[in-house]
C-alpha cells in the first residue's frame, strides 16, 4: 500500500481552468484539442484531457475536456463549470454553452453551420447568432464568433480558431509561442507552413 | 515534429503527453512482449494505431488483427505456451466472443506470460450494452489490475507483465474508455530491447495442457491455488493506496476512473473522508480492506456498473466480524452510467448530503435539436438504405447488425429494427422466419463482421433451409472502428495477403442465390431486393460501395482534389427529397425555404443526383 497526497480544494492550491471543446465530428476536434494540451504543457503548466467520441463516422456530436491546474483530477469536466467552452459550429456552441459553460465564462465558436438532422426535417429552427448573444447575456458569458471569408480550406477551420484564443490570450499562461510549438510537435512540412502562416496572418487581422 | 513510433521505441527514459491506448505500448516494449494480438473495437483501436507508427527495425512485437476476439485470443495462448509474453486485447463486449477461450486461460501453464487488456465502455458510448467485465474475472480466477490514469496504465501493464510471466497465469489489465482515452504527460523508463529468444518452448512437461475430465479439476485447483497466491503476492502491492481526507469517521473504496471524479467531487468539499482507492480489484487484498473497514465507522463502496466489490467488501466484513457500517449501491440508477464526476456528485450526495451537495439547479435549460451520429456524405450504407426502404413493406422485418451500416435503424430510414450482437443477423432472421408465411424476413451484415462471427449463422441458414434475404453491405473495411483491414481487402496489418472475396466464400458454402450491386446503383439495387423478397431460402445481395471517408481520405493523402461538390439548381421545385428522405447531410435548409449545400460537406460523390424527381442537382462550377 502506498498514501498519496491529500485532496486540496482546487481554488486553494492554484487556479484551475476547464476548457469544453465542442463540434461536429469531422470538424477536426482531435487535432484542435490535441495542440491545445501541447500548448498548455509548453507553458509549464499541467494539462489533462480527452476527447469523448469513440466511432469514425461524421456527423454526431463530439467533444474534447481539457483541464489545466493541479485541481483537476477526471479528465471530465462537470456541467456548467467549464472557464471557456470553445465550438466549431453554431449549433454546438449553444448547446456546449447551456451543458458546460459557467457563469461569467467565455465562449468562443467558429462561425459555421451544419444543420442537425431535425432541422434539416424542418422540425427546429437553425440557430441564429442572435440566439447565442441572448443566452450568452442571461449567463453573463464573454462571446467571440470567429469566421474568416474564403477560408481556403474548411478544415483549417480549428486552426483559425486556434490563432484567435492564442492572440487574444483566451488562456491563461498559454501565448502565441506556446501554440506554435505545439503545431511543430504535430506536423511537418508544407502542412506546417501552412498553418503557422495562417496563424499568423489572422493576428494582423486582428 | 515529434513522431510517435520514435518516442514509443525511444531507448531513453523521457516523458511526453500519451493516451492510455498509447502508454500500453511503451510498456509493452519496456516489459519484452513478443506477441499482440486483437480485433477492433472501441475504445482500443488506437492501442494498434500506437503499435503501427513504430518503426519497424525497431519493433521486436508481431501484430495481428484476427478475425474475431476469441481467435485473437487462441494466438495470444499458443504465442504464450511458446514462451513468449503475449498480449490480445479488445473491446469490452469483446470477451464475450473470446469466452470459451478465454476462461480456460487459467487453467494452464502460460510460459511466457500473457496480458489481456479490456477497454470496458461504462456509458456504452460505442457498445451495445456496459456489461461488467470483471464478472468474467471472477467466474475464470483471473486476477484483474485496474488504472485510474494513463501513467498507472502503463505502470499497471509493466506490473501485469511481471506478475504474469512469474506466476504463469493470465491477468487482466481492465481500461474504461475514459482512461483508454485520456491523455497526460506519462513519465516512462529506459528502453532496454532484450537478445530475442525464438526457441519454440512449448513442453508437455508444463502441462498438462488437456483439461479433460480428472485434469479438468486438478487445473482448476492449480488456478484457484494461484489466485490465492497472487492474493498473498500482492497483499501489500503499493498499487493499493489510501487517501487522508480530513473527516476520519468516514471512509470510500474505489477504483478507476471514479476514484479520480470522486477526488474532484470531494474537493468541493471539507468534509473529507479518507479513501481506499484500489488499484488491483481481484483479488481483493483482504488486510488493506480489513484495515480500512476497522479504523472508519462508516464505508462507502463507490464502483461504477455492478456491486462487484461491494458484495466482496460486505463478506469479509462478515467473516472478520466487523460491525463497520458499510453503504454499496442504493439505487438501480447506481448501476447504471459512467461515473462522471457529476454522477459521483449525485450518488454521494444521496448518502452524504452534508460532504457535498447534489447538483446544483442553473439557468434554465437550452432546448435544442439532438445531433446523433450519422452516415458520411457519400455512404454506400445510405444509398442502399434509401433504395431498399422503397421496396420494403411496412409488414416487413428488417435485422440490423454491428458496423456503420446500423445506422440504418435512425430516421429517417428506418431499416433494421433488432440487434443483438456482431454477427446475429442471419440466425436472428432465421427464426423470425419460423412459422412466418406472410412477412418477409430481411437481415443486414457488414464485411468485417461476415468473418468475425457472420459465417456460423449463414452456414446454419443452409444447412437448416432458412428461408429470408441477407443484405451484406460491402464497403471493403472496418469502418467504424478507423478503417482496418479484413480478410477481403487483400493486406492485413503488415502485408499484402491473399484476398478472401466474400463473393467466392458464400459461393464455396453452397449459397447458390448471390446478387450483387453497387450501392449507389439504386434502381438494380431496388429491382434485385424485390426479386429475392418473392424467391424462398436464402438469398444473399451484396450491397458493395468502398467506405468514402476512407476513399476521401486516401484521395487527400495523395494530392489529389475531391471532385466538386454538388450545388441545386433552379428547377429545384421544393420536394425536398434530398434533405429529408435521402438525407445526406450535406444539404441545409434556409430560412425561405430553399435547399443548399453545405460545401464543407459534400464530397461530390453523386450518389444523390437520381434521388432528385425534378432534375434540380447538378455539379457545382469552381
Amino acid at each position: 500500500m502506498r498514501l498519496l497526497p491529500k485532496i486540496d480544494k482546487g481554488c486553494e492550491r492554484m487556479e484551475k481552468f476547464d476548457i469544453y471543446i465542442t463540434g461536429v465530428g469531422g470538424q477536426g476536434i482531435g487535432l484542435l484539442s490535441e495542440a491545445l494540451l501541447r500548448a498548455i504543457d509548453h507553458s509549464e503548466q499541467r494539462g489533462i484531457g480527452a476527447d469523448t467520441h469513440g466511432l469514425a463516422q461524421r456527423g454526431g456530436m463530439v467533444s474534447s475536456h481539457l483541464r489545466i491546474g493541479h485541481g483537476a483530477y477526471s479528465v471530465l469536466i462537470m456541467k456548467h463549470s467549464a472557464d471557456m467552452v470553445i465550438a466549431l459550429e453554431r449549433h454546438e456552441a449553444l448547446r456546449g454553452m447551456g451543458n458546460y459553460l459557467k457563469k461569467g465564462g467565455t465562449l468562443i465558436y467558429y462561425d459555421t453551420v451544419w444543420q442537425p438532422l431535425e432541422v434539416r426535417l424542418g422540425r427546429a429552427e437553425e440557430i441564429k447568432n442572435e440566439d447565442i448573444e441572448r443566452e450568452a447575456d442571461k449567463r453573463d458569458v464573454k462571446v467571440v464568433k470567429v469566421l474568416v471569408e474564403n477560408l481556403k480550406d474548411s478544415r483549417m477551420q480549428n486552426v483559425v480558431l486556434m490563432s484567435k484564443i492564442a492572440h487574444e490570450g483566451l488562456i491563461p499562461g498559454v501565448t502565441v509561442k506556446h501554440f506554435e510549438l505545439a503545431l511543430s510537435d504535430l506536423m511537418e512540412g508544407d502542412l506546417l507552413r501552412n498553418n503557422l502562416e495562417l496563424f499568423g496572418e489572422l493576428s494582423k487581422q486582428g | 515534429m515529434k513522431k510517435m513510433g520514435e518516442m514509443l521505441s525511444s531507448s531513453n527514459s523521457g516523458s511526453e503527453i500519451m493516451m492510455g491506448n498509447t502508454a500500453i505500448v511503451r510498456a509493452m516494449l519496456e516489459a519484452g512482449v513478443r506477441v499482440v494480438t486483437s480485433y477492433p473495437g472501441s475504445p482500443t483501436p488506437e492501442i494498434a494505431a500506437a503499435i503501427a507508427s513504430i518503426p519497424a527495425e525497431r519493433n521486436p512485437m508481431y501484430f495481428e488483427f484476427s478475425v474475431n476476439e476469441k481467435v485473437a485470443t487462441e494466438v495470444a495462448f499458443g504465442a504464450s505456451i511458446n514462451g513468449h509474453l503475449s498480449c490480445v486485447f479488445f473491446k469490452s463486449v469483446g470477451i464475450n466472443v473470446a469466452a470459451d477461450t478465454f476462461v480456460q486461460l487459467s487453467l494452464m501453464e502460460l510460459i511466457g506470460g500473457m496480458v489481456i487488456v479490456l477497454g470496458d465502455d461504462p456509458g456504452a458510448s460505442s457498445s451495445q450494452n456496459e456489461q461488467d467485465n470483471r464478472h468474467y474475472a471472477h467466474l475464470s480466477y483471473t486476477p484483474i489490475l485496474e488504472p485510474s490514469t494513463p501513467s498507472e496504465a502503463y505502470s499497471m501493464f509493466l506490473e501485469a507483465s511481471r506478475l504474469s510471466q512469474e506466476m504463469r497465469m493470465p491477468v487482466i489489465v481492465r481500461l474504461s474508455t475514459h482512461v483508454c482515452h485520456a491523455k497526460e504527460k506519462v513519465e516512462f523508463k529506459e528502453l532496454v530491447f532484450q537478445v530475442q529468444d525464438n526457441r519454440p518452448k512449448f513442453s508437455l512437461e508444463n502441462g498438462p495442457y488437456i483439461p479433460i475430465t480428472a485434469e479438468a479439476l486438478k487445473m482448476k485447483r492449480r488456478a484457484l491455488k494461484k489466485l490465492e497466491e497472487f492474493r498473498k503476492t500482492t497483499e501489500k502491492s503499493c498499487l493499493n493506496s489510501v487517501i487522508e481526507g480530513s473527516d476520519k469517521s468516514r471512509g470510500v473504496i474505489t477504483a478507476g476512473a471514479p476514484f479520480l471524479s470522486l477526488q474532484d467531487v470531494l474537493s468541493l468539499s471539507d468534509k473529507r473522508p479518507d479513501i481506499l482507492k484500489l488499484g488491483i480489484v481481484h483479488p481483493l487484498s483482504e488486510k488493506e480492506v480489513v484495515d480500512f473497514l476497522s479504523s472508519h465507522e462508516e464505508v462507502k463502496v463507490l464502483e461504477e456498473l455492478d456491486n462487484v466489490i461491494e458484495k466482496e467488501v460486505k463478506a469479509i466484513a462478515y467473516d472478520h466480524k466487523l460491525n463497520t457500517r458499510i453503504t454499496g449501491k442504493q439505487d438501480i440508477e447506481d448501476w447504471i452510467g459512467e461515473y462522471t464526476p457529476d454522477k459521483v456528485r449525485e450518488v454521494l450526495s444521496r448518502i452524504w448530503p452534508d460532504v457535498v451537495s447534489p447538483p446544483g439547479v442553473e439557468t434554465e435549460p437550452i432546448e435544442l435539436a439532438p445531433r446523433p451520429a450519422q452516415m458520411c456524405p457519400g455512404c454506400g450504407h445510405r444509398s442502399a438504405f434509401y433504395a431498399i426502404k422503397k421496396v420494403l413493406h411496412a409488414s416487413d422485418i428488417s435485422v440490423a447488425d454491428i458496423g456503420c451500416h446500423t445506422l440504418g435503424y435512425l430516421e429517417p430510414y428506418r431499416v433494421g429494427q433488432v440487434l443483438l450482437c456482431m454477427g446475429h443477423s442471419s440466425g436472428t432472421a432465421s427464426g423470425l422466419s419460423l412459422f412466418n408465411d406472410t412477412r418477409r424476413v430481411v437481415a443486414f451484415l457488414g464485411d468485417s463482421t461476415f468473418f468475425h462471427a457472420g459465417l456460423p449463422g449463414i452456414v446454419n441458414a443452409i444447412f437448416n433451409k432458412h428461408n429470408f434475404t441477407l443484405i451484406v453491405m460491402e464497403n471493403g473495411t472496418t469502418a467504424m472502428t478507423g478503417h482496418q483491414n479484413h480478410p477481403a481487402v487483400g493486406r492485413n496489418f503488415r502485408e499484402v495477403t491473399q484476398k478472401i472475396p466474400v463473393r467466392k466464400v458464400l459461393e464455396g458454402l453452397g449459397v447458390d442465390n448471390i446478387r450483387e450491386v453497387d450501392a449507389y446503383n439504386q434502381s438494380k439495387l431496388k429491382q434485385y431486393v424485390e426479386e429475392a423478397l418473392a424467391e424462398d431460402g436464402l438469398k444473399v445481395i451484396i450491397a458493395k460501395h468502398p467506405c468514402m471517408l476512407k476513399f476521401t481520405r486516401e484521395l487527400r493523402r495523395s494530392g489529389r482534389s475531391l471532385p466538386n461538390p454538388v450545388r441545386v439548381g433552379n428547377k429545384c421545385n421544393r420536394k425536398y427529397i434530398c434533405v429529408s428522405d435521402f438525407a445526406c447531410p450535406s444539404y441545409q435548409l434556409s430560412d425561405d425555404g430553399s435547399v443548399w449545400v453545405q460545401n464543407d460537406l459534400c464530397i461530390g460523390d453523386r450518389s444523390c443526383v437520381q434521388t432528385c424527381p425534378s432534375d434540380a442537382i447538378a455539379s457545382e462550377d469552381r
